[in-house]
């Protein structure tokens, strides 16, 4: 299984900002119930959703080099739940990078409408630092995140930008 | 404190408050960030964004937080900052009275040199010169 929750970017602008869509539906296995009893995806996986895109965001504008680990959430707040048939857009902006550190802003829409904001901060973990005891390959960007950067630049673009465009 | 300094430090306060989570009351002047307010090590970077946020200023990297000497051999010792380190230290931290540290300049006690007092000079400092 992988673990990815975003389907597909609509927009990469490198080193800038980047949007990708999710749509929920009702065959996945962690959706939570209300008490109303309707089925909603957790604002946890929404947060996901948005390190994701945020990360390979970040990890694209430094060529994938280093392993981005999200080291905080600077703020997490939703005012709206996402449920089965809703399209979920994330939209993440880089504030600042540098080697230490990426720092994000974001907003997540359903369905155009916005319903929340994810601020997070990603470390850049060098492979070859191995004072941290992690593995000395870059584990994080796995081949099924980059097919989601591959596939967007190779199909179904709606906005491209290239760097130091606009 | 004068209404400009109050103006100040009620902006730090809530910079604190949101980067780490704690009550403004809980920030005092004299709190160490680490210490009594629970910072870690990537909530300093999360204090100068909010920081160049709040006072629409732009905050050189190891100005307000210089980790560069702990990541400096030249200025370690095993656990403790050697004499250059503290020249280096001081020039860093100008507002900050170093004179309890310089008795035992052990790394682990470094954290607690970065109180909401260092942050208040640090930032009128700034706007003093602009």
């Amino acid at each position: 299984m992988s673990w990815i929750w975003i389907d597909h970017f609509v927009e990469f602008a490198s080193g800038r900002r980047a949007s990708a869509v999710k749509m929920v539906t009702a065959s996945e296995g962690y959706l939570q119930e209300l008490p109303s009893g309707d089925p909603v995806l957790p604002a946890v996986l929404m947060i996901e959703g948005m390190a994701q895109t945020a990360g390979i965001l970040v990890g694209e504008a430094r060529g994938f080099a280093e392993n981005v680990i999200l080291a905080k959430i600077r703020c997490a707040r939703f005012d709206d739940y996402a449920k089965p048939g809703d399209r979920l857009r994330y939209d993440a902006v880089i504030d600042s990078l540098d080697d230490r550190a990426g720092v994000t802003s974001g907003t997540v829409f359903k369905n155009e409408a916005p319903i929340g904001q994810v601020d997070l901060i990603f470390s850049h973990i060098n492979p070859a630092d191995r004072s941290l005891d992690l593995p000395d390959h870059n584990f994080v960007f796995t081949e099924s995140f980059m097919s989601l950067l591959a596939t967007f630049r190779n199909h179904g673009v709606e906005k491209v930008e290239q760097p130091g465009a606009g | 404190m004068d209404s400009d300094r109050d103006d100040v430090f009620s902006k730090i306060q809530n910079v604190l408050s949101d980067a780490l989570g704690v009550d403004t009351e809980e920030v005092v002047s004299d709190a160490t960030l680490q210490g009594d307010l629970g910072a870690e090590s990537i909530d300093f970077l999360d204090i100068v964004f909010r920081l160049e946020k709040a006072f629409s200023i732009k905050i050189p990297r190891g100005e307000l937080f210089p980790d560069d000497i702990l990541n400096n051999p030249e200025y370690l010792d095993g656990d403790r900052i050697t004499a250059s380190g503290l020249v280096k230290l001081k020039e860093a931290l100008p507002h900050t009275d170093l004179t309890e540290f310089e008795k035992s300049p052990d790394v682990s006690k470094m954290a607690d040199l970065f109180t909401v007092d260092t942050i208040l000079k640090y930032v009128e400092g700034r706007l003093a010169a602009a």
